[in-house]
């Protein structure tokens, strides 16, 4: 079992959201780690939950990339540890270096909630694993700054290094459809990889739909592929 | 600083009358500081002058509640040892100066009201009124009003999953935007107001003190003109950030035992929570302002006081924790500052720079405070509405219907606020009559909504106090949960014109009669009054935010159809077409009677339609209001993205009302089984027709064309899309 924790930054909101469906799927809680800690020896994957760290009164993501804890993310990144980024948190991850390109105002320049359609791309992955290639989930959207972005030289490597994790995908004409790539993302893009596929950065969440109560568990099958590695 | 004289009093809003009344308090000519703090105490907004007495006369109890209003907001019982806390409350005026940020504050405000009594806030809803679309002021204020609700709420991490929105050229001068905040916290660590323990220190927390707002409670006690863009820089600015850091820092104090009396600093700032605590508690309080955390340099006393700035506390702390707590808030990077002390002498004594800046006796200040029995005259009850002739036809004023400002979707609107924060969101807006958010970690939810129709009210005021209770009781009843509390937000115009407030107290009565009869208390609220520009008042609004509980979420019933399913409408359908959407957006009237309230209707079906749902022999429910019944179905089929097939109006009413008509106490049930309901209504006296059934991807009348969902789907996405294109 991973050993997880998750960062709280001032001004993240999803690290409940976060919290419950990984404790749903690895029978364990997680830890909550504060920005100011300085060392993640122990863990095996962090969590950069969503929310508007710092207020995202700066780009967003760049305050937080700036906190002692990043330092040591850094190093866990480089040992080999596993990292999900998520909204926010995939924001702080471009931010940081860890992963490539940016997060720009959302196309239409309006906040979006809704549900989208994601398309995954490879499920030979730590967090795919439980999904099948090609296959389309559901899955919340709720971010002003989810447009991503890289030079063309950086998204066809990312293309053709099998980087790209998942896609905003058209659907099958229900109300989602009407919600394909909203915010205006390069070749749809909605989440990437790090070269070791260990470092993931994604906008929607999955979190928020692992729960048929609340809709769906589109989401789920991300935390069941971490449970299990 | 200006000499003090009535003339200065009267332009902080006091009258001659109340000047003398301040001048025999003080046995003196008050300072500059203490005739502001008069001022802003007395000012309609803190002190309820004109409307207390008749808030009185609402029901207020029940056993489930818990502390009904004169906190910060009202709490009730909703098992498992926990309360809902929550409380409507307007920021009408600033909105219309400053869309934006009026609109951000309004929901910093009333979260304040909430988290300060211990409660995490758990979901925001909000009531909205514009003017006429067609007026380019409308356009802005609505953009300013939705991206000042979403870039606070989304921001703090609290889901919006609810409210409403009516536009209506009355509106024009004078936008209403009510916020609602729904809080939760364990019965046994509820946080109150009133100070206690002499020599107890009075901590600040939060962000520093600015000039901004001053005389902000003043502003939202008059009426607007021309000039009033003026009054720009009383607007206070949000900081949604550091309130989400307030939000944290006070949750994780609470859990120890450091307070014993907090309170936000909101209408009327340090002045207002200063002298609410010390009075509640019964002891004084003293002041040193040279410790307050300020932003701006050289701020007076006066300013200091009267500042509206943002996302700020008072606490009284036990002094053996006050270092432990210092900790607390400063890990959450919030200033922490001991500005003062609890006294014995019943005074608030305010300190600046060496010198005593005010010194009243808190008693008077609050037992002296106007008081108004203000002179009303009830206006006359409209004519009934004769017989009307359909121009249009049923599937034209359907279209037309569904693609109206009134009823056209509000997708635009809440795909901007996050509604699925928290990952508790069971049912997000437009999925249901109301909002459903479980309570984590149990199977319980919550069922809330706000509701009011001000057409109603211009036309009766009383019938549409009664029909904004009821409605709000129905929206909660048609998701299968029980109602159990009412916060309301009263906005109507000039309260010192007769007619204006006889509108106010014809809505009370309504409301009561309604709140008693359905058992549904009021537990705290807000007033709003002299919402008129150039001397036009706004349609007389009473909002309604109402809690309901059902204790297994998974029964909680939306609006959406499926597939072979059987549609039966409950309730008495007279074809009432008074004062309804079909008479102003097809035959551009406004007038008749509104739809009769028949409270032991309202009751007698809603709890038909609960047992049933709870019983889990209802797929899916709404409740019918604007537009009738032929809207409710076609909302229920677009949420279903099923089709339907219905019988035709029956002989005895003319088609167009049957359709159209807005008669209350009604809902429509999609069933599998509509013998067992047929029956089980007849057998309760309760009115029940199978009035068709689901499938395909139409509407269609028994012998009419079809009409396609994507056609009804166009008609009602289009309005705001367009709009905002």
């Amino acid at each position: 079992m991973l050993q997880t924790g998750i960062l709280i930054f001032p001004g993240i909101n999803r690290e409940r959201d976060m919290a419950i469906a990984v404790e749903q799927s690895f029978g364990k809680a997680p830890k909550l780690i504060w920005h100011k800690e300085t060392d993640l020896t122990g863990l095996d994957l962090v969590i950069i939950p969503g929310g508007f760290s710092f207020g995202d009164y700066l780009r967003c993501g760049a305050m937080a990339a700036q906190s002692p804890v990043m330092q040591a993310v850094k190093t866990h990144a480089a040992r080999g540890g596993y990292v999900l980024g998520v909204c926010n948190g995939f924001q702080i991850l471009t931010e940081a270096g860890l992963l490539p390109g940016a997060l720009l105002r959302n196309a239409g320049l309006r906040f979006l909630s809704m549900d989208t359609m994601l398309s995954v791309e490879r499920n030979d992955t730590i967090f795919t694993a439980h999904y099948q290639k090609g296959q389309v989930f559901r899955a919340p959207l709720a971010h002003g700054d989810g447009n991503y972005t890289a030079d063309p030289a950086t998204l066809d490597r990312l293309e053709g290094e099998g980087l790209v994790a998942f896609r905003y995908a058209p659907g099958a004409g229900g109300a989602e459809s009407q919600n394909y790539n909203r915010n205006g993302s390069a070749r749809a893009i909605a989440g990437i990889y790090s070269p070791n596929h260990r470092i993931l950065g994604l906008m929607p969440h999955p979190e928020d739909l692992v729960d048929p109560l609340m809709g769906g568990t589109d989401g789920k099958p991300l935390f069941d592929s971490l449970a299990a590695a | 600083m200006k000499p003090v004289t009535a003339e200065l009093a009267k332009s902080f809003g006091l009258n001659a009358e109340e000047y003398a009344k301040v001048l025999t308090i003080m046995g003196r000519t008050p300072s500059f500081t203490e005739l502001g703090i008069f001022s802003v105490m007395w000012s309609e907004h803190c002190s309820y002058k004109s409307s207390r007495v008749w808030l009185k006369t609402l029901p207020t109890k029940a056993p489930w509640v818990i502390h009904g209003p004169g906190e910060n907001a009202g709490v009730i019982d909703i098992g498992e040892g926990l309360a809902a806390i929550f409380k409507m409350e307007s920021h009408n005026h600033p909105s219309f100066i400053e869309p934006y940020q009026g609109a951000a504050t309004g929901v910093g405000g009333i979260l304040r009201d909430v988290f300060t009594m211990g409660a995490r806030p758990i979901a925001n809803l909000n009531a909205l009124r514009f003017g006429d679309p067609k007026l380019p002021v409308t356009k802005r204020v609505v953009d300013g009003v939705v991206r000042g609700i979403g870039g606070y709420g989304n921001c703090v991490g609290v889901p919006t999953v609810g409210g409403e929105v009516n536009f209506h050229p009355a509106y024009n001068g004078n936008p209403l935007v009510n916020a609602m905040t729904v809080g939760i916290a364990a019965q046994d660590k509820i946080f109150l107001s009133a100070a206690a323990g002499i020599g107890n220190p009075v901590v600040y927390v939060g962000s520093k003190t600015g000039r901004d707002g001053i005389h902000g409670a003043t502003m939202a006690s008059t009426e607007f003109d021309a000039n009033s863009a003026e009054k720009r820089p009383t607007v206070q600015v949000g900081d949604p950030f550091t309130e989400k850091l307030l939000i944290e820092a006070c949750l994780e104090l609470m859990q120890t035992d450091a307070i014993v009396a907090i309170q936000d600093m909101g209408a009327a700032g340090l002045t207002s929570s200063s002298v609410e605590m010390a009075g509640k508690g019964g002891v004084g309080i003293e002041l040193n302002l040279d410790n307050v955390p300020q932003r701006e340099t050289g701020m007076s006393a006066y300013e200091m006081m009267l500042s509206e700035s943002q996302e700020r506390m008072l606490l009284v702390l036990k002094p053996e924790r006050s270092e432990m707590a210092r900790a607390i808030i400063e890990k959450w990077d919030l200033d922490y500052a001991i500005i003062g002390k609890i006294t014995d002498t019943g005074r608030i004594v305010i300190t600046h720079k060496g010198v005593v800046e005010a010194d009243i006796e808190l008693a008077p200040l609050s037992d002296e405070a106007p008081l108004y029995h203000r002179p009303y005259t009830s206006a006359a009850k409209p004519a009934p509405l004769g017989a009307t002739h359909d121009p249009v036809g049923f599937e034209a004023a359907l279209l037309k219907l569904m693609a109206c400002p009134d009823i056209a979707s509000r997708r635009w609107i809440f795909d901007q606020y996050d509604s699925t924060v928290g990952g508790q969101t069971v049912k997000r807006p437009a999925q249901a009559d109301a909002a459903i958010v479980r309570l984590e970690g149990t199977n319980r939810a919550l069922a809330i909504t706000t509701d009011c129709t001000p057409r109603y009210c211009a036309a009766d005021a009383e019938a549409g106090g009664a029909q904004a209770v009821a409605e709000a009781w129905r929206n909660i009843t048609a998701t299968g949960a029980l109602p159990l509390a009412v916060t309301d937000n009263m906005n109507f115009g000039n309260p010192e014109k007769p007619e204006i407030m006889g509108q106010f107290v014809d809505a009370i009565q309504g409301m009561a009669a309604a709140c008693t009869a359905l058992d549904f208390p009021v537990v705290s609220g807000n007033v709003s009054l002299y919402n008129e520009t150039e001397g036009k008042g706004i349609l007389p609004t009473p909002a309604i935010g109402a809690v309901g509980v059902i204790e297994d979420a998974s029964l909680a019933t939306g609006l959406a159809i499926a597939p072979g399913q059987q549609l039966i409408l409950i309730g008495d359908t007279k074809g009432a077409l008074g004062q309804s959407l079909w008479l102003r957006e097809i035959l551009g009237r406004e007038d008749g009677a509104p739809p009769e309230v028949n409270l032991l209707s309202e009751r007698e079906n809603g709890d038909f339609v609960r047992e049933h749902i709870l019983n889990g022999a209802v797929q899916a429910c709404h409740d019918l209001s604007d537009g009738g019944l032929a809207i409710a179905l076609v909302e229920m089929a677009l949420a279903g993205d099923t089709g339907l097939t219905l019988h035709p109006s029956p002989e005895h009413i003319p088609a167009h009302a049957y359709w159209f008509g807005e008669d209350q106490a009604r809902y429509v049930l999609a069933v599998s089984n509509p013998t067992a309901i047929l029956t089980a209504a007849h057998a309760a006296g309760i009115p029940a027709r199978h009035i068709g059934h689901t499938g395909g991807d139409s509407l269609t009348l028994t012998g009419g064309n079809p009409i396609s969902l994507a056609t009804l789907r166009d008609a009602h996405e289009g309005f705001f899309p367009a709009w905002f294109a």
